[in-house]
C-alpha cells in the first residue's frame, strides 16, 4: 500500500495548472493569482482528495470553479488581457505554409471563454469528454459541442476550409504517410 | 464510407489539436513564479511545525 503524501503528487501537476490558468485568464498576474488560490485550496482540503483519483482533474476543477467565481468578475473591471499565447511562444506551427503559429494563437484568443476551455481541456490536457464534462458541471454533449464550435470557429478564422485547405491537406497527409507526429492523434 | 468532408474535418481537428499541444507544452515550460514556490515552501514548513507540535 503506497504512503506517499498527496501533496508531492500535487506539485508535480502545477506546471499543467499554470497553463490551463493561463489559457483562461491570457493574463500572467491573474494566472498566478488563480494558481496560489487554488494550491492553497487543494492543500487544505487535501482529505478531499480521493487516492488512486485523477488529481489533475480535480485540481483544474478547482481552479476554474475560482475563475468563474471570483477573478472572471474582476477581470471585467479591468480589461487585462496580455496576450499571453502571442507574446511568450517560439513555437513553430505543426505545418509549415503561411498559417502561422501567430496566426493560430490570435484566433484561440478570440474564442469565447467556455468554447477556449472546452478545447484546452480536451485538444491540449487530454481529458476525455465525459472527464471535461465532469470537471466543467456540464453534460458530455455540452463540452462535445463547444469543441465543436471552438473547432468550426478556428477553422472560419484560420480560413482552413478555404485558402489554408490545400496546404492543410498536403502537410498533414505528409504526417500521416511519414507516421510523423499527429499522425494517430485525435 | 469516409466522405471527403469527414476526412478534411478529422485533418482541421488534428492541425487544431497539434497547436494546440504545441502551445501548452510551451505554457507548461514557463519557469514557476517564485510566489508560487515561496508559498509551497511556507505551506511545506507549516505542516513541519504542526508535525512537530503533534509529537
Amino acid at each position: 500500500m503506497s504512503s506517499s503524501d498527496p501533496r508531492d503528487e500535487l506539485v508535480e501537476h502545477l506546471p499543467a495548472l499554470r497553463a490551463f490558468a493561463l489559457g483562461l485568464t491570457r493574463n500572467r498576474a491573474l494566472a498566478d493569482d488563480m494558481i496560489q488560490d487554488t494550491v492553497l485550496k487543494a492543500w487544505s482540503n487535501i482529505d478531499k482528495f480521493e487516492p488512486g483519483t485523477n488529481m489533475r482533474a480535480w485540481l483544474f476543477t478547482i481552479l476554474r470553479n475560482t475563475f468563474y467565481s471570483n477573478h472572471r468578475k474582476r477581470r471585467r473591471e479591468v480589461p487585462d488581457i496580455d496576450n499571453v499565447f502571442s507574446d511568450s511562444m517560439s513555437v513553430k506551427p505543426a505545418h509549415d505554409g503561411k498559417l502561422q503559429m501567430h496566426d493560430f494563437k490570435r484566433a484561440l484568443d478570440q474564442l469565447p471563454d467556455e468554447q477556449r476551455e472546452a478545447l484546452i481541456l480536451v485538444g491540449a490536457s487530454g481529458f476525455s469528454y465525459e472527464d471535461a464534462a465532469e470537471m466543467c458541471g456540464v453534460a458530455t454533449g455540452t463540452i462535445k459541442s463547444r469543441v465543436n464550435r471552438a473547432r468550426a470557429r478556428l477553422t472560419e478564422l484560420l480560413d482552413l476550409e478555404g485558402e489554408g485547405a490545400m496546404e492543410l491537406t498536403d502537410s498533414v497527409t505528409m504526417s500521416v504517410v511519414s507516421g510523423g507526429p499527429g499522425a494517430g492523434s485525435s | 464510407m469516409v466522405s471527403r468532408d469527414d476526412d478534411t474535418q478529422d485533418k482541421i481537428a488534428r492541425y487544431i489539436d497539434e497547436n494546440l499541444s504545441k502551445v501548452f507544452s510551451e505554457l507548461e515550460n514557463d519557469k514557476m513564479p517564485d510566489q508560487i514556490l515561496d508559498l509551497l515552501a511556507v505551506l511545506r514548513a507549516q505542516d513541519e511545525e504542526r508535525k512537530d507540535q503533534k509529537e
